[in-house]
């Protein structure tokens, strides 16, 4: 991500840049199926490779596909993702610990 | 943020020289207003997703996943999804060459992928209903088609959009309206491929685990 040079629509790669987006989401994809598709490893296992190539593939569609960088041009648009990130962990982790807390507390008793 | 205020008031000088006659100058705040837009969907996703790992575990006595989900089916859909996500990547880049039949080209391929994963959606959809697993069988399974069915609504509206930008571009060209209005259907269609990742491996894979 060298290119310094600002348009006025915001930056919007290159026949390149797609291209290796493109191949890098096929891999990320390919290989969690065939681990859930052809069982070889332990759950737990392909369950965090799963997790964590998910994860990859997320990044990989940012930069590539919607062109987030580091570029003056594209600072808002990481800050309110940022932003919007923080309110998704939050909001899901924590609703999640509640209801499972609550089904742990009910079974208990 | 001063950044875009400056973008905002030079853009018309060296735009992409074509004469339109509505002097939009508001190109990026529009991009950057869509953006916002779609973190607070991004939002709306998230709960739907909460929604789902909760109840994702009451069966009711009704199917599971790993009953119910064909991978090599969803394999088919995330497929056309990530197909017309690229295509959408190069019909953008021929509107920025000014390209407009290529343009058009791509859009109507894009749209043929979209078309295509809402039609094996909606199939599998009316499959699992008509076999009695609707969204009333089960928590997991009013869960499932909450999140899946949104999902789908929103790639169902991107093709309408994009069904529109056809016309709009066929009619008046590559007009800096046009071009701000692709930019954000580009938003919105790449987002859509963002949350069905997240669908395909917490709900797919996740299930069938």
């Amino acid at each position: 991500m060298a290119n310094s040079h600002s348009h006025d629509s915001g930056s919007h790669g290159t026949h390149k840049s797609y291209m290796i987006g493109f191949i890098l989401s096929i891999i990320l994809t390919a290989i969690p199926f065939g681990l859930v598709m052809y069982p070889t490893l332990s759950k737990a296992a392909t369950l965090g490779i799963v997790l964590v190539f998910a994860i990859i593939q997320v990044l990989v569609h940012l930069v590539y596909f919607l062109h987030l960088d580091r570029s003056a041009a594209q600072r808002d648009n990481v800050v309110a993702f940022v932003f919007s990130a923080l309110v998704i962990v939050l909001l899901v982790g924590l609703s999640l610990w509640i209801m499972f807390s609550i089904h742990t507390v009910m079974m208990a008793h | 943020m001063s950044n875009i205020v400056l973008n905002a008031g030079t853009a018309h000088g060296h735009d992409h020289g074509h004469d339109d006659h509505e002097h939009h100058d508001s190109g990026p705040m529009t991009v950057l207003g869509f953006w916002i837009y779609l973190m607070t969907d991004c939002i709306l996703f998230a709960s739907l997703f909460a929604t789902y790992a909760v109840l994702s575990g009451n069966f009711a006595g009704g199917p599971s996943g790993h009953d119910i989900f064909e991978l090599p089916y969803v394999l088919g859909e995330t497929a056309c999804l990530l197909l017309s996500s690229i295509t959408y990547g190069f019909a953008m880049l021929a509107l920025h060459k000014g390209n407009k039949g290529g343009v058009l080209g791509w859009l109507f391929i894009t749209f043929l992928f979209g078309l295509g994963f809402i039609g094996m959606e909606v199939n599998e959809f009316h499959k699992l209903i008509v076999e009695g697993f609707g969204p009333s069988r089960s928590g997991f399974l009013s869960g499932y088609f909450s999140l899946v069915g949104t999902h789908g609504l929103h790639v169902t509206s991107g093709l309408i959009w994009m069904a529109v930008m056809m016309y709009q571009v066929s009619k008046k060209g590559i007009t800096p309206t046009n071009t701000t209005r692709l930019s954000c259907l580009s938003m919105f269609w790449h987002f859509l491929d963002v949350v069905w990742i997240c669908v395909f491996t917490v709900v797919y894979l996740m299930g069938v685990l």
